[in-house]
């Protein structure tokens, strides 16, 4: 039931030069907002990432000032010694900003923007100024959220899960500002990710360009569509109850603060309904990539094509059954922890059925090993380890142990970095070419993927070993604990580990920065893919199609055996327009 | 750093630790075929010149083959674990003649009271001591959780207990030591500025000993 694209802007038709602060500030062109999300998301994932490596130094080096900890005020750091309540602000915030101001908004924000009507042979998305205003409500949540550092009392520290009471009142805290700048925030943000989700949802279903069929579209706009429906929602929960914790600090109500008959398991429940499926809007849409990548690394179709579509789906409709798992000790009726258990173990089975079909893509493929197929294949080989650690804490028994241990920061970290971070490191070097018209430096690509994948797997792997040696998450000084005392060279192995990890950027920062301008030029289809967004130039114009493309393939057809002249079949290469085939085809 | 727990020293950290070590071998063999078949594929199937890929879209026995083997294998671990968990966590697993305590948290130490030689809470011989539990060995004990401010999480690592302690909530856990000694009390949920220091000790004292220490803690309270 594809429709064919319309003409929805009439400022799209028009050829002349827009000023520079409707064609770069207030765009509504969805490749501008999209490059607008990936510089103000990297940003982001550089302060997160800072605020993880102060967290790293306190860790491994308590005793030492932090180098650099000079220049922050004493009431952060005196003399270079973080103060408990520094960190737990530093934890809170870099839980919150990588996983609501740097994965989400880099997979959802950038790739759903800049994709989506590229790769259905849509001139833009269906509400292009609403598209606008979901990235500036984006920019002053992030403004807010990081004012909070600089507010007395400081940032939010009850942790980027806000458990209440502890969030509820300041007097448990003693941030009372910051901690409502957080929920501010939140709720703001969430407003953007309804305003994009709204119009990404809209756009799949109805602009689809002429034999754009469901099951001709690519893995990355399939997930890219149903995170979309997951945002739309999960998100007004958290915004909810975001805005129900705000008035328990601020007007008095007890929606969650037991002195006054709340319940503090009702944000519980209310966070994890929102926060699960959360997880899902995380890395799906990095599973579409991955998916699109190792098809055209290994030039072949997807295998299972059709049970990947229906292994996101199965993802995304368990990720609603499962947020009970968060709660196994929280007091929750333990009679609860089976069903909870059960679901939770379920999700093993589509997302296994994900990682074999990857498996099968590559056997009896012809590899072809560029920078976006290492991030891709390392997706592949990282989120095993996030799915499989997972087991353990689906466990109910197992998880009275690893919870709220590091095991479970390993985990995440193999889900979210191993898993979404290098899948957003594929997809970046992947359409780079085609967001900013060059290519990035291959070699220098190569470098920085060997270093972020030793590095990581350095930094992170260790820390199932701190989690089954019982050491807590979150904690400032883990020396004060006689059982903790043995898992200090571990801490410090990871500190410095996690220090490479972050000095390794910096090639990736050089390779992105350097490349946009000097980069070579890059042609319409440099990775011969078979995408619509390959047949546009590089940068696509205004509009993106000279004319409504007509899909004629499926979106993994390499190597056909109907093409003879290349090992990959653009979605709309007309073949009949060829000159005769060989008798006997 | 190492993939073994810590010694365990309750009656259930061996059944806990078993399905631990199962899920551990389990996921441990997945593991190792996963990421040897992607660096197999990544080598044997490496772009050469000349060479072309197959070009197949799936193979429905193969799927119906890795959809089917998760399934069974994470049903059995399930499976497995309830009866553990059940035993551990529901009201009806606690043993009859556990020792009843109340822990009572608050920012930032545990309050334990103890129900005295009478051996029941609430009434005038219980007393309380701040950050030290002391339990007698081969007996199971309920501890009765409450919360005063904010959550808190009662965390023995070496007997396999964690339980959230939630102001407005009663939680409990029992548990059964099967060593004498001291071992690590620990608050596993962030708490605020001092979560850190919210540690508390545990000792688990021969029988006869652990009554004598009663007796007299008894009287020192009652003399005060």
């Amino acid at each position: 039931m594809a429709t064919t694209a319309m003409p929805h802007d009439t400022a799209h038709g028009e050829t002349h030069e827009l000023p520079f602060i409707r064609k770069y500030i207030f765009s509504t062109d969805h490749k501008t907002i999209g490059v607008q999300f990936l510089l103000m998301s990297l940003l982001f994932l550089f302060v997160g990432g800072l605020a993880a490596m102060m967290i790293r130094w306190q860790l491994g080096f308590p005793d030492t000032p932090l180098p650099g900890g000079a220049l922050l005020p004493e009431t952060m750091a005196p003399g270079g010694f973080l103060l408990p309540e520094f960190f737990n602000s530093l934890v809170t915030m870099h839980g919150t900003l990588m996983v609501f101001f740097a994965i989400m908004p880099l997979l959802v924000g950038v790739f759903g923007n800049f994709l989506i009507p590229l790769k259905i042979g849509a001139p833009d998305m269906a509400f292009p100024r609403l598209n606008m205003w979901s990235f500036w409500t984006a920019v002053p949540a992030g403004i807010i959220m990081l004012s909070g550092f600089f507010v007395e009392g400081g940032a939010a520290g009850a942790g980027w899960t806000s458990y209440a009471p502890l969030a509820a009142n300041g007097e448990y805290t003693g941030v009372y500002l910051g901690q409502q700048l957080w929920l501010l925030s939140i709720a703001l943000l969430g407003l953007s990710s309804i305003l994009g989700a709204t119009n990404y949802i809209t756009t799949v279903v109805n602009l689809r360009a002429p034999g754009m069929t469901w099951f001709r579209l690519p893995l990355s706009i399939w997930a890219l569509f149903i995170t979309a429906i997951l945002v739309l929602l999960a998100i007004p929960i958290l915004s909810g109850a975001a805005i129900m914790l705000f008035f328990d600090q601020t007007i008095g109500t007890h929606f969650f603060d037991p002195t006054g008959g709340g319940q503090p398991l009702l944000w519980q429940h209310l966070f994890w309904y929102f926060g699960h499926p959360e997880v899902y809007i995380l890395i799906l849409p990095g599973m579409g990539v991955v998916s699109d990548v190792i098809a055209n690394g290994s030039r072949k179709p997807v295998f299972g094509y059709h049970s990947m579509v229906y292994a996101i789906i199965g993802i995304a409709f368990l990720g609603w059954l499962v947020w009970g798992h968060h709660m196994f000790q929280s007091g929750m009726n333990p009679a609860l922890g089976m069903t909870f258990m059960v679901s939770t173990m379920l999700i093993a089975v589509p997302s296994a059925i994900k990682v074999f079909n990857w498996m099968g893509t590559m056997w009896r493929g012809n590899i072809r090993f560029h920078v976006p197929m290492l991030h891709a294949v390392s997706f592949v080989a990282m989120f095993v380890i996030g799915g499989l650690s997972g087991v353990f804490m689906a466990s109910t028994p197992v998880d009275i142990y690893f919870h709220d241990t590091y095991f479970i920061v390993a985990h995440i970290h193999y889900v979210l970095f191993g898993g979404s971070l290098f899948a957003i490191f594929a997809a970046i070097t992947f359409w780079y070419p085609k967001m900013f018209g060059r290519l990035m430096n291959p070699a220098l690509g190569r470098v920085h993927w060997f270093l972020t994948f030793v590095f990581f797997n350095m930094t992170f792997w260790p820390m199932h070993n701190l989690g089954v040696g019982g050491h807590m998450r979150r904690i400032y000084d883990p020396n004060q604990y006689a059982f903790l005392q043995p898992l200090a060279g571990t801490n410090r192995f990871i500190t410095i580990s996690a220090l490479l990890l972050f000095t390794s950027q910096i090639l990736f920062a050089v390779n992105f920065v350097v490349s946009w301008f000097k980069g070579a030029k890059a042609s319409h289809n440099p990775w011969e893919d078979n995408g619509l967004e390959w047949t546009v130039p590089s940068p696509p114009p205004h509009g993106n199609f000279s004319a409504t493309p007509t899909v004629l393939h499926g979106p993994y057809e390499f190597s056909s055996p109907l093409v003879q002249d290349a090992d990959f079949l653009p979605q709309s290469r007309n073949l009949d327009a060829l000159p005769a085939r060989p008798a006997g085809e | 750093m190492s993939w073994f727990l810590p010694h365990g020293a309750s009656t259930y950290a061996a059944d806990i630790d078993f399905i631990y070590y199962v899920i551990l071998v389990v996921t441990g063999i997945a593991f190792v075929v996963v990421e040897a078949g992607l660096v197999w594929f990544a080598i044997k199937y490496r772009a050469r010149p000349g060479r072309k890929a197959a070009y197949t879209h799936g193979n429905m026995r193969a799927e119906v083959i890795w959809t089917a083997v998760p399934a069974v294998t994470v049903i059995a671990i399930g499976l497995m674990s309830g009866g553990v968990w059940r035993s551990v966590k529901s009201e009806s697993g606690i043993p009859a003649n556990a020792l009843s305590y109340r822990v009572t948290a608050k920012q930032f130490e545990w309050n334990v009271t103890y129900a005295g030689p009478d051996g029941s809470l609430d009434t005038a011989d219980d007393f309380t001591i701040r950050n030290q539990l002391h339990v007698p060995v081969y007996r199971p004990v309920v501890v009765r959780l409450r919360a005063e401010d904010v959550i808190h999480s009662f965390f023995i690592p070496a007997f396999r207990v964690k339980q959230d302690a939630v102001p407005g909530l009663n939680t409990h856990v029992w548990f059964e030591a099967m060593e004498t000694g001291e071992f690590d009390i620990a608050c596993a949920e962030l708490c605020g500025i001092g979560h850190t220091t919210m540690g508390a000790t545990v000792t688990v004292h021969a029988a006869e000993d652990f009554d004598r220490w009663v007796a007299s803690q008894a009287t020192t309270t009652a003399l005060r």
